[in-house]
């Protein structure tokens, strides 16, 4: 599905990372693997450390930590919010919606409206998406976007596939009307058909989490993992990136007229180095425009990978500076969503710890 | 090549004992991350860059697969 909007700007980043920092070396005993095999791999897909939140603490917990920065710092005002959206796969409660539950927290109007979207590493421009929808809205003039997820509780420890890279983390995004008219572009696009290649077996409505879920068992590849633990189809997923996402963004770079010179940075989801160095080959882009450092610094947190691509490499940078990117996300779904937007002249970008 | 490749492998897997007729995938030799480690070493070793779309399993299910492979991705 291709989208198109105007007068439409982020004002603001900001990325919330715990204070807590795993390293891979520490956890290298846990995995049914040579040292050495470890190693080699830590260098090759960027395993170094990861972000991890201090157990009970959820999503919502990072969300409000960030929104309370802003509001002290008055970079953003409670009554100025006409929506909020959180994007989370890991959300406080099945019911109620965990925007609402932060609608209450936050002391926000009551007229603001609130809904939460599961999507993971698309969700970053998913939530633009629908940010942008809102603010065709006459009374909508500023959404918050949240992305956040905590995830780390519902890896095995003992997974080599999946504990090595994935953190916690929040972000908070404001989006709000412009005067400028500037072209926004994007496309997504969705493959139910292959929706479990990741996938939380256990624990919802259609496999509740018994006893017998819990169980921790050897998968054919020496990965330890229970029923209620995230499984991730790595080579499917990995075929699939490489496959979709490059023509999709070569797609939508030709058919909205713009070279991939014109952009300064493809700013992709970051779900390890290896795999972003293959796209930006396919692609023919240099490493510095497509950064990859994401994973070796704070792990990957899923819809969250973005933003903190943005606060971590652009930075302040994006305080007096304008730049035209190409934001890409893909993963969980499976979904893979790419968009062409200007970013700059934000009142804030930053990663605070929580 | 061929030595090279072999050379790789077996510095990466010492435990596979017929590294030129093994069916490396089909027997369950190698794994999706042998396969992510073999692929870096041969991009260094032949200066190139493989298509991510060329790392599939069939590609590096044989010696003679991979030299293919590594063939139509410019190594000489």
């Amino acid at each position: 599905m291709k989208f198109e909007f105007d007068n439409k700007r982020i004002t603001g980043v900001l990325t919330v990372v715990p204070h807590n920092t795993v390293k891979f070396d520490d956890e290298i005993s846990n995995y049914n693997f040579s040292e050495k095999q470890s190693k080699k791999l830590k260098l090759i897909m960027g395993y170094e450390e990861k972000r991890v939140a201090p157990k009970g603490v959820c999503s919502s917990d990072l969300c409000e930590y960030g929104m309370n920065y802003l509001f002290d710092n008055n970079l953003l005002k409670r009554e100025e919010i006409d929506a909020l959206i959180l994007v989370t796969q890991s959300p406080d409660y099945f019911m109620p919606a965990t925007s609402n539950i932060l609608h209450g927290k936050l002391g926000l109007k009551k007229e603001t409206f609130c809904i939460d979207i599961s999507q993971g590493c698309s969700g970053f421009i998913i939530g633009l998406i629908q940010a942008f929808m809102l603010l065709e809205q006459k009374n909508i003039n500023k959404v918050v976007l949240l992305n956040a997820d905590v995830l780390s509780p519902k890896v095995s420890k003992r997974d080599r596939n999946s504990n090595p890279l994935i953190g916690d983390a929040a972000s908070i995004t404001i989006v709000e009307k412009s005067n400028k008219n500037e072209k926004i572009v994007a496309d997504i696009n969705f493959d139910g058909l292959n929706a479990l290649c990741l996938n939380i077996p256990a624990g919802g409505f259609r496999m509740p989490s018994t006893m017998e879920t819990a169980i921790i068992r050897e998968d054919e590849a020496g990965n330890f993992r229970s029923l209620d633990n995230l499984v991730m189809k790595g080579d499917d997923v990995f075929n699939f990136v490489l496959n979709k996402v490059p023509e999709q963004i070569e797609n939508l770079l030709s058919s909205n007229g713009v070279t991939k010179g014109e952009i300064d940075y493809f700013l992709c989801h970051q779900p390890n180095k290896f795999m972003l160095q293959k796209l930006a080959d396919k692609l023919t882009i240099s490493y510095e425009k497509l950064p990859n450092n994401i994973v070796e610094n704070f792990g990957n947190a899923s819809g969250v990978t973005i933003p903190t691509c943005i606060s971590f490499n652009l930075n302040e940078n994006l305080l007096n500076n304008e730049y035209k990117v190409c934001l890409s996300g893909f993963g969980i779904g499976l979904t893979w969503a790419s968009m062409l937007i200007n970013i700059g002249n934000f009142d804030f970008c930053k990663i605070i710890e929580y | 090549m061929r030595d090279k490749v072999v050379a790789i492998i077996q510095d990466n897997r010492p435990d596979i004992d017929d590294v030129e007729h093994a069916e490396f995938v089909t027997d369950g030799l190698l794994d999706s991350f042998d396969i992510v480690t073999l692929v870096a070493e041969f991009d260094k070793t032949f200066g190139i860059s493989i298509d991510g779309a060329d790392i599939t399993p069939d590609n590096f299910n044989s010696i003679d697969s991979i030299i293919e492979m590594l063939k139509k991705n410019g190594a000489q």
